[in-house]
Formats: C-alpha cells, sequence, structure tokens
C-alpha cells in the first residue's frame, strides 16, 4: 500500500506539471520545433499510463482483494479546506474497484490520442496549446475519477468542464468553434448548478463530503444519509431524493442526457482526437461514474430516482438513435451515437440490484463495463473517423465512398469498433450490451423492450456509416484527389483501440472486467444469458441487413423510405428542433419578455431611486455651499452668532 | 465714586464697537483697529474687575500689560503682511485676497 501511496502522486502531479510546462513555455522553447512539445506530452503521459495499469493491476490482482470483497483505498487524502470539524474538503486519491478500471481508461484512451494527434495536429497552429489542455484534461479527468470526498469531484468536475472548453474552441477563428465551445460551457455549467445546489443539501444534512462516509452500507440502508436524512421532506418530496435528482442533473449535464444534450453534437467542432478522448470516450462518461460512485445511496435512499433515471435513459437512448440515422456529418452520427450508448449506462444502473449474490448487481456491472468497452470502440471510432476527415477533407458522408481500397487499416478498424458497437460477438460490446439487456429484461420489460430496440437502430446507424464511408459509389472527387492512409502515427493508435475492442471480453487477458466491479465490491462469476443473447444478435443482424441493403450501393431506396415518413424523416434531421426550442426559450421567452421587465424595473425604478437620491444630495448642496465663502468676516459672524447662543443658553437654562 | 456698572458700560460699549467694526471694515487697517478696541475692552476689564473684587492682588494689573504688550506685536506683525499685501495687490481691500479661491 505504501508503494501505492507514493507512486499514485504521480497520476495527478506529471499530467498537471506538463499542463504548466508546455502551457507556459511551449510556445517559447519549442518554437521552431513544435513537435518536441507533442513528444514531452506523449512521453509522459506513457509514465501515467504505466503508473495507472501498475496500480490497476497490483489492486485487481493482489492488494485489493478483501476477505469477502475489494476493499476501499485512500492512498493519500491532503486537507485543503476546512469547514468545520466534520466538512472538510480535501485532495485525495481514493482506489476502488471503479476508480481502478477508470485509471485504466482515462490512461489508455488519453495516451492514444497522444500519439494519434502527434500525426493529425502536425503543422497546426497551437500545436504546443493543444497538447498543454490535454494534459490539463488528463490530470482533471483522473482527479475526478480518483476523488475521496464529492466537492473534490466537483472542482475538477468543473476542470474537465474547462478542459473540454478550450479544446472545443481549439480554432478560436472560426466563429461555430466559438459558439459551440461557449454552448458547452454554459450547458454544462447550467447543469453543474444543480449538481451544486445537490452536493449543498447533502452535506447540510449529512455534515460530511467523504465518499466512505456516504456510501457505507449496512443493513439494507446507506447508513448516514438513512440517519440523517430519513423522513425529511420538502414540499411533499424526500429532501434525499431531491438532493440525488439535482447531483443526477450535474451528471446528466456532464454526460449530455435529454435535454441537456444539445452541447455534445455541436462539441464536434472541435480537433477529433479531442472529441474522442473528450467528448466520447472519458468526460461524457462523468455523469455515469458519478451516479455509479453514489450508487448505495441512489439505490437505497432515493430509488425512486434511480427510477426517472432509468427512464430519462432510455428515452434519450432511443431519441439520440433516431437522430444519429439521419445525420449526414459523420462525426455528428458519433455524437448522438455516444448519447444513445452513455443513455444505456444510465439505464443500466437504473436495473441493477445492490447484492452480488444471484447477479443482482449485473446492471451495474454491466454498466461499467460497457463504459469501459464504448470508451474504447467509440474512441476507435472517432480516431477512425479523424483518418478519414483527413483523407477526404470534409466531415460530409456525401464527400465519401468506397474508401476500403484507399485506406485498409482504417477500414478494417473501423469494421471491428461498428461490429463492437453494434453488439456482433464475439467483439466487446455484445458481451455489455447483452448484459445490460439481461439486467433490464430481469428489472422492466418497458426498458427492455426500448433498450431491444435501440440496439437495433444503432446497427442500422453505424452501417449505414460504415457502409457509406467504405462501400457505396466511388465518389467521383476521388479521381482528382486520391485519398491516402494515414501515418503510421495515426495508424498504431487504431490498430492498439481495436485490439481492446477484441478482446476485452476475454477476461483472463485483461484482469479488469467484469465479475469484479459490483456495487458491493464482491467478486462473482458472470455467464452469458444466451437467450436474450441471441435475440439481440438477431435485432442486430436486421440492422446491419437493412443498412446494407440501403447503402451498399448507390441506389433510390433510403430517399424513398425518406419520402416515406418525411415528417419524422425531417424533424430527426434537424434534431427534433430541441435547439430552436432552446433558442426560442431563451432569445424569445427569457432575453425578450422576462429580461425587458426586468431590465425596465432595474433602469427606471432601481436607478431612478439611486438617481433620486443623487439629485437631492446636489440640490441641496447647491443651496448650502453659500456658507463656505472664504471671507473671514462672514466667518467670525458666524462664530459671534455661535458664541452668542450658548451665552444665552448657559444664562438662561 | 463711579460705580462699576459705568466702567462695565464703557467696556462693553468698546467691544460691541470693535466687533461691528472688525465686520463691516473692509479696510485690512481698519480691521486691525477694530481688533485693538477689543482687545482695549478687555483689558479694561481687567482692570476694573481686579480694582473692584481683589484690590489687594495684582494678575488684573499684570494681565492688561501682558496683553498690550502682545497687541504690539501682533500689530507689527500684521503691519508687514498689510504691506507686504499693498505690494502685490496694490490695495488692503480684504475682499481682494482671495488667491486660494477658485
Amino acid at each position: 500500500m505504501e508503494a501505492f501511496a507514493s507512486i499514485s502522486h504521480i497520476i495527478l502531479a506529471l499530467p498537471f506539471l506538463m499542463f504548466i510546462f508546455l502551457g507556459l513555455f511551449g510556445n517559447k522553447l519549442f518554437k521552431s520545433n513544435p513537435n518536441v512539445a507533442g513528444w514531452i506530452g506523449t512521453a509522459g503521459l506513457s509514465v501515467v499510463a504505466i503508473v495507472s495499469y501498475y496500480i490497476a493491476i497490483q489492486y485487481f490482482w493482489f492488494e485489493g482483494k478483501g476477505s469477502d470483497s475489494y476493499q476501499q483505498f485512500v492512498l493519500f487524502n491532503y486537507e485543503w479546506l476546512k469547514m468545520t470539524d466534520n466538512l472538510v474538503i480535501s485532495i485525495g486519491f481514493m482506489l476502488d474497484p471503479i476508480s481502478a478500471m477508470m485509471l485504466v481508461v482515462i490512461s489508455t484512451v488519453s495516451l492514444m490520442v497522444h500519439i494519434y494527434s502527434l500525426g493529425y495536429m502536425h503543422g497546426e497552429e497551437g500545436f504546443q496549446r493543444y497538447y498543454a489542455v490535454l494534459s490539463l484534461f488528463t490530470f482533471a479527468m483522473m482527479g475526478l475519477v480518483v476523488a475521496t470526498n464529492i466537492f473534490q469531484m466537483y472542482i475538477f468536475w468543473e476542470l474537465v468542464g474547462v478542459s473540454s472548453f478550450l479544446l472545443i474552441s481549439f480554432y478560436f477563428i472560426k466563429p461555430s468553434a466559438v459558439a459551440a465551445a461557449k454552448k458547452a460551457f454554459i450547458v454544462t455549467r447550467f447543469a453543474d448548478m444543480f449538481f451544486l445546489v445537490g452536493i449543498l443539501i447533502l452535506s447540510y444534512y449529512t455534515n460530511t463530503f467523504d465518499f466512505l462516509k456516504l456510501t457505507a452500507v449496512s443493513d439494507g440502508h446507506a447508513t448516514l444519509v438513512n440517519n440523517t436524512m430519513c423522513g425529511m421532506t420538502f414540499m411533499g418530496l424526500s429532501v434525499t431524493s431531491i438532493a440525488m435528482f439535482l447531483i443526477f442533473l450535474g451528471g446528466a449535464g456532464k454526460s449530455a442526457m435529454f435535454p441537456f444534450h444539445i452541447w455534445l453534437p455541436d462539441a464536434m467542432e472541435g480537433p477529433t482526437p479531442a472529441s474522442a478522448l473528450i467528448h466520447a470516450a472519458t468526460m461524457v462518461v462523468a455523469g455515469v461514474f458519478l451516479v455509479a460512485r453514489m450508487f448505495p445511496v441512489y439505490f437505497f435512499e432515493a430509488h425512486d430516482v434511480l427510477t426517472i433515471i432509468g427512464y430519462i435513459g432510455a428515452f434519450t437512448s432511443l431519441f439520440a438513435a433516431i437522430i444519429a440515422c439521419t445525420q449526414t456529418d459523420i462525426k455528428r452520427v458519433l455524437a448522438f451515437s455516444t448519447i444513445s450508448q452513455i443513455a444505456y449506462m444510465f439505464v443500466a444502473l437504473a436495473v441493477s440490484g445492490y447484492a452480488s449474490e444471484h447477479e443482482e448487481c449485473l446492471g451495474y456491472t454491466a454498466s461499467m463495463w460497457h463504459l469501459f468497452t464504448h470508451a474504447m470502440f467509440k474512441a476507435c471510432l472517432f480516431l477512425g473517423a479523424g483518418c478519414i476527415i483527413h483523407a477526404v477533407h470534409s466531415n460530409e458522408m456525401n464527400a465519401m465512398g468506397n474508401l476500403r481500397k484507399f485506406m485498409p487499416i482504417a477500414h478494417i478498424t473501423f469494421l471491428v469498433s461498428c461490429l463492437a458497437i453494434a453488439g456482433i460477438p464475439p467483439f466487446s460490446g455484445f458481451f455489455s450490451k447483452d448484459e445490460i439487456l439481461v439486467a433490464a429484461f430481469e428489472h422492466d420489460k418497458v426498458l427492455y423492450a426500448c433498450q431491444a430496440f435501440v440496439a437495433g437502430l444503432t446497427a442500422f446507424y453505424m452501417f449505414r456509416l460504415y457502409f457509406r464511408i467504405f462501400w457505396y459509389s466511388e465518389n467521383p472527387a476521388h479521381e482528382h484527389h486520391t485519398p491516402h492512409e494515414a501515418p503510421m502515427n495515426m495508424n498504431i493508435p487504431l490498430i492498439v483501440l481495436s485490439v481492446f475492442t477484441c478482446f476485452t471480453w476475454l477476461d483472463k487477458v485483461f484482469p479488469f472486467f467484469p465479475e469484479k466491479i459490483t456495487a458491493d465490491r464482491v467478486g462473482y462469476e458472470l455467464e452469458t444469458n444466451w437467450t436474450i443473447a441471441i435475440a439481440s444478435i438477431l435485432v442486430a443482424v436486421v440492422g446491419i441487413a437493412i443498412a446494407w441493403v440501403l447503402y451498399k450501393e448507390k441506389n433510390d431506396k433510403p430517399d424513398m423510405i425518406a419520402g416515406k415518413v418525411k415528417c419524422l424523416y425531417i424533424s430527426a434531421s434537424h434534431r427534433f428542433y430541441i435547439d430552436e426550442i432552446y433558442l426560442f426559450i431563451t432569445r424569445k421567452i427569457i432575453f425578450g419578455g422576462i429580461c425587458v421587465a426586468i431590465a425596465w424595473f432595474d433602469r427606471h425604478i432601481i436607478d431612478g431611486f439611486m438617481n433620486l437620491l443623487a439629485w437631492i444630495s446636489r440640490e441641496l448642496s447647491y443651496d448650502i455651499r453659500d456658507v463656505q465663502s472664504g471671507n473671514v468676516q462672514q466667518y467670525a459672524m458666524g462664530f459671534l452668532l455661535g458664541v452668542l447662543a450658548i451665552a444665552l443658553f448657559a444664562i438662561y437654562y | 465714586m463711579i460705580p462699576v456698572e459705568a466702567y462695565l458700560v464703557v467696556s462693553t460699549l468698546l467691544f460691541f464697537i470693535g466687533v461691528y467694526g472688525f465686520f463691516v471694515r473692509k479696510n485690512l487697517i481698519g480691521i486691525l483697529m477694530a481688533v485693538e478696541l477689543i482687545l482695549n475692552a478687555v483689558n479694561i476689564n481687567f482692570v476694573v474687575f481686579n480694582r473692584f473684587l481683589y484690590p489687594d492682588h495684582l494678575e488684573g494689573y499684570m494681565y492688561s500689560l501682558f496683553v498690550i504688550v502682545v497687541a504690539a506685536a501682533e500689530t507689527a506683525i500684521a503691519i508687514s503682511i498689510i504691506i507686504n499685501v499693498y505690494r502685490k495687490l496694490s490695495n488692503i481691500r480684504v475682499d481682494s485676497i482671495n488667491e486660494l479661491k477658485n
């Protein structure tokens, strides 16, 4: 343990130091050769990755095993802000199954993105800044997942938001990038406000921020929360439920759940590798991680909230999947796919039980497992999309077609990832998605039906994307400009990530998954339920088959189908006008209606009162300023009158 | 014997003549003269009260002498200031000395 405690500092300190170094000195030191900044960032992150893997392996195989469950270690915990004796904000490092898993996810994807960016971002203006912000992001994300208390999590939660903002607005000369960055920041900040209120309510009653205390369970209750908050109500609702729902809203903002999903598709304005890291694999699953971290409280004390989370998740996954079928910008398809898959994870948490016996906590395990596999294959898809964009210089599907003969490596890795996300065995996504469906089937048939349908839609839109990019008819533009395979430093990450995608199901190869990650941290043996598995494979195959018929070659069937369901198609391709509704609410109702009244009140009542005060003092001062004439004789007269008055007073009283 | 009230009436008249002069004169020399009148009114009071209340003490006389000495010194300084004012402004009207104003 002591060995852990000292090396675990590296995970937080090294990315932070690299951020400081590259951010402050990167531009000056590496002006002539910016690639050095990239190499330094990549080298530093390799060290972080090695340490993370070492800690995770040691934890899962040796150190973490307690007598009957995996232990939660606090490797270090520095007191930072002491509010009362109990209420202390500290910065620490907590190691338990989910944080150990997240260390692996973050360091792997981040390292791959660092390597990939060496090629993808080569020669870009602001190369050093890009690497500095990547380091900042890695630091913040690591700090978020290892947080020992909810306030530390909140601090790093905002830091990942900042680095997301900086990366989306990387091309800040483009107005659309600036607008997207602002949108992302405002929407997530708006949601984080609820998160903060939730934290404050929770800590007001429980008088602690500490996760270990908050999530301690005994006798079927989250003890501390149950003792301090049980029976409290506010406007007829349980205070615990309100607090936990507000905390979930913070997570919904970061994880782009409906109705906070609007920022994620626009966030694709950032560089593609940054999208892969932040807006596909790691930051956007922070909300899932948050709910998983507080899972005992949700499950025992606010189970109604967990049910709501399940339905929000199911709706979002369906909603985003339908939109994804109609988008033509390949990064936007992937963005909506990300929203849909994250919603899957929320559903999985919502249908989970707590105890590991009889596989009751299957949903929890499946959710975390899907988080892991999704991070790998979605990062791979995004990086592959980056290669394609790099080759054809466009995000639009229409500029692509028949790219498989030009880009074999991108083709194979993209195919593997598509099969994984569609849920075809033996790729990783099949197993994790299947466990989610099993858990949903056992818990709630409505959610199961919805998620199974979404699984089919997922297979369809992913293969629509795949066929449209790599098959279809050759694009005439390619005759003038032949697309070419990406350089090696961009292909290696693709290969590595697709290897993860192929093999994560072999938990003998990778020791992290899945049985070791459970809500009560007791490991168990996981078995694939083949009945449901076969059903979901069939659904996926049908989806793929439809995509094959429609998009393998150029034909008029897609247009024909779109024409038949014109109303649905047009509204889905406009993302169901949610952005327009937001704009209407903010511009017309808030800015145009409420704010005008408030502004009038401010200008005329508040400012008017202040102006009145100023006017009175001015008039008074005009009247009395003649007193101060500078004339000594006048002063002497006043003096005399004063003396006389005092004298008369003294005499007659 | 002349009663004490007669002395006091004289000194009061003298005092208020001085005060009046101090208020209304615009000429610096006039103001100075008015101040001298006030001081002399006080001197009369000192002497009279000493004479009538404590005939065997000398403090009242001493104080009136002291006031006369100080008044002489003060007059010397005041006149030197007035001369300087006259050199600078070519007049000695009190309301023309307002250079620090505005």
